[in-house]
């Protein structure tokens, strides 16, 4: 009975870790800090891990999927200083949609050579996280981007508005979330980005059109970086080329912080959120509690080990591994 | 007879010395009519300073080459690159070492090389430990370590100049630079470990296949922990080899270098799967990727076309690799 009971909590501990951890983190800093569960505060944590959220939403679909994608921050750049320069050349109006077709014809080429050319996405995106800076420089010609007229357009209600009191980009990123969660989630679609990343032969041999499955997560992906891209073009109004350095590996540890294994088949897009929640409060709450700003960077990384480390010890029954 | 499996793989082997010969031919002919310069690309004292360029990334590329053989990969060796770095610089000027004079060298050399070894060593404990996935675990010590870098110093450069180090770092002997040597030699020493001994051989029957490498009484744990330290060292070896000429350090120094190392390794047609590949090859793929550096820049084109080239040739090759794989057309095609 005492075993039937620890296997029991484990698997709560494994189900729902990410939930309690996250439950008891943010009691701790309440405690330390009072003004970390302020109104004001949660408002700017979540609006500012708005734009790496929209990415990780996307990038949750590619992981399901059973791929990777390291592209995601190099692409950011690419739409966001886009959308910037088009912004001038040709108006708010029709920057936004060509940004749009553009950074998806990024993706596209992305989920062609990973889907139906079934190329190892790694490679794949780490050649395009270079390829696409190299075009941004390029587009770019080196120069920083910037806004005309910044005080005149209406372009900055993505990034800076606020409706029903609600900042914009905070608004986006729900909805996103809340539209991509129904897809992955109620959709055929949904089951079959799920059963292509959960054993690619056989969803095959169910008669789930993999390729396609896996070009249309990227180009998800691709979306959702390109609506990342304007909150930060929109927000900033004025860009560097390198915006989005870095970014496509604090979007993979959300993602994989949310429980999303990168060997395909699991994750949901809720935890995802949750994953990135975190990232966006461990690195508020220890500014507030006064320490360094790159303490984050270690914490992230023994939150990100002990996760995953902890979520396939509860599925292994074992702590330690069994490698001999 | 020639057999269909042997011809791929003759092709394959070759290829990234191929893909040299043409670069070459390419910058050379190219060079003639664009270049800036009046300087022949082909000249021997330019082939010299190449493989010096390549000192850097070729060294981190050799450990780089028996960790994905061994069915892992290492995004953490830019951060430990820095901070072997750091510990070089900076422990220079630490009041203990104050009476050593020139001797302080060898002593903060030694200080770097065991701290690069010991967070290598710490990633393959990990590893091994916890048996989660080397792509998770170094990535995030990738975070961790430069996190650990930022802060020592916060924004700024740790800079020390020692000129006895300087003067050695720039030492030439028989004609090649100190960097190359080092290259040479870690390419030697690697080449040695992984076709003459039994480490070498254990760690292609791991990248093949675990279950069976296991069932053969292999170690498998240890083993991948050893090979994790060894990128370790060489992360910081090359760091110790840059850093003695050059004296001061970033704190996003070596940032992007997992790209580059990798982006060598696979050039050089070790598979990202683990089983496959070879010391030889990576070093090909090393100076294939400093000789189209250097030949953009000797043709007048800038950083980005170079990142530009540099990522549509990495998707072409894994393409190409893929249409010469036999195994691959058994794959169910969809």
């Amino acid at each position: 009975m005492a075993t039937l009971t620890k296997q029991q909590i484990g698997s709560v501990l494994a189900k729902q870790g990410i939930l309690i951890a996250f439950a008891v983190f943010m009691i701790v800093f309440t405690l330390a800090n009072a003004k970390f569960l302020s109104m004001d505060n949660v408002f700017s944590v979540v609006r500012s891990s708005a734009i790496l959220g929209v990415m990780a939403l996307g990038v949750t679909f590619v992981v399901i999927s059973g791929n990777l994608d390291l592209s995601v921050g190099s692409m950011m750049s690419f739409s966001t200083i886009v959308v910037l320069d088009l912004h001038d050349k040709i108006g708010p109006l029709l920057a936004i949609p060509a940004m749009f077709a553009m950074t998806l014809g990024l993706g596209a080429f992305i989920g062609f050579l990973v889907g139906y050319l079934r190329l190892n996405s790694l490679i794949v995106t780490l050649g395009m996280l270079s390829a696409i800076h190299g075009l941004t420089l390029t587009y770019s010609g080196g120069q920083n981007m910037d806004i005309a007229d910044k005080e005149g357009t209406w372009f900055s209600v993505f990034g800076q508005g606020t409706a029903l009191g609600i900042p914009v980009p905070i608004l986006i990123f729900v909805a996103l979330a809340a539209f991509l969660g129904l897809v992955l989630a109620k959709t055929p679609f949904g089951r079959k980005v799920y059963a292509v990343g959960g054993n690619g032969t056989a969803a095959t041999f169910s008669g789930i059109r993999r390729a396609r499955t896996v070009f249309t997560c990227y180009l998800i992906s691709a979306g959702c970086v390109a609506t990342a891209g304007l909150i930060q073009a929109s927000r900033s109004l004025g860009s560097q080329n390198t915006v989005g350095q870095g970014l496509e590996l604090e979007v993979l540890a959300a993602v994989i912080l949310g429980g999303a294994s990168l060997l395909g088949g699991s994750g949901t897009l809720f935890k995802t959120v949750i994953g990135v929640l975190i990232l966006g409060f461990i690195q508020n709450g220890l500014l507030l509690v006064g320490l360094q700003f790159y303490v984050q960077f270690v914490v992230t990384w023994v939150i990100i080990i002990l996760a995953v480390w902890l979520d396939i010890a509860a599925k292994r029954g074992k702590l330690w591994s069994q490698i001999a | 007879m020639l057999q269909p499996g042997k011809l791929s793989k003759a092709l394959k082997s070759g290829a990234i010395w191929g893909f040299i010969v043409l670069e070459l031919l390419f910058f050379s002919i190219a060079g003639e009519f664009m270049s800036l310069s009046d300087k022949a690309f082909m000249d021997f004292e330019n082939m010299l300073l190449l493989l010096k360029q390549s000192a850097p990334i070729g060294i981190i590329a050799m450990g780089m080459t028996i960790v994905m053989i061994n069915g892992n990969i290492d995004l953490s060796v830019g951060a430990i690159f820095a901070i072997a770095a750091i510990i070089l610089l900076d422990s220079m000027s630490w009041p203990i070492f104050a009476g050593l004079g020139d001797w302080v060298i060898p002593v903060a050399w030694l200080l770097a090389l065991a701290g690069g070894t010991l967070l290598g060593a710490l990633n393959g404990l990990i590893v091994w430990k916890t048996g989660v996935d080397a792509f998770i675990v170094t990535l995030g010590s990738m975070l961790g370590f430069r996190g650990i870098v930022f802060m020592f110093n916060g924004e700024n450069p740790t800079s020390q100049l020692n000129w006895t180090l300087v003067d050695f770092a720039e030492a030439e002997f028989l004609g090649l630079a100190t960097a190359s040597w080092f290259l040479l030699i870690v390419t030697l020493a690697i080449w040695f470990l992984m076709t003459k001994t039994v480490h070498g051989r254990n760690a292609y029957a791991i990248g093949d296949n675990r279950e069976a490498a296991v069932n053969a009484g292999i170690r498998v744990g240890p083993h991948m922990m050893i090979n994790f330290s060894i990128i370790g060292f060489l992360a910081a070896l090359s760091a110790v080899v840059f850093y003695s000429e050059s004296g001061s350090v970033n704190p996003n120094d070596g940032q992007l270098y997992e790209l580059w190392v990798i982006t060598a390794v696979v050039l050089g047609g070790t598979k990202i799967t683990g089983g496959a590949g070879s010391v030889i090859g990576t070093f090909g793929g090393v100076i294939a990727i400093q000789l189209l550096r250097k030949g953009l820049g000797h043709i007048g084109a800038d950083t980005s076309t170079v990142n530009l080239v540099m990522g549509l040739i990495l998707i072409a090759v894994l393409f190409l690799d893929r249409q010469l794989n036999i195994k691959g057309k058994e794959e169910l095609k969809i």
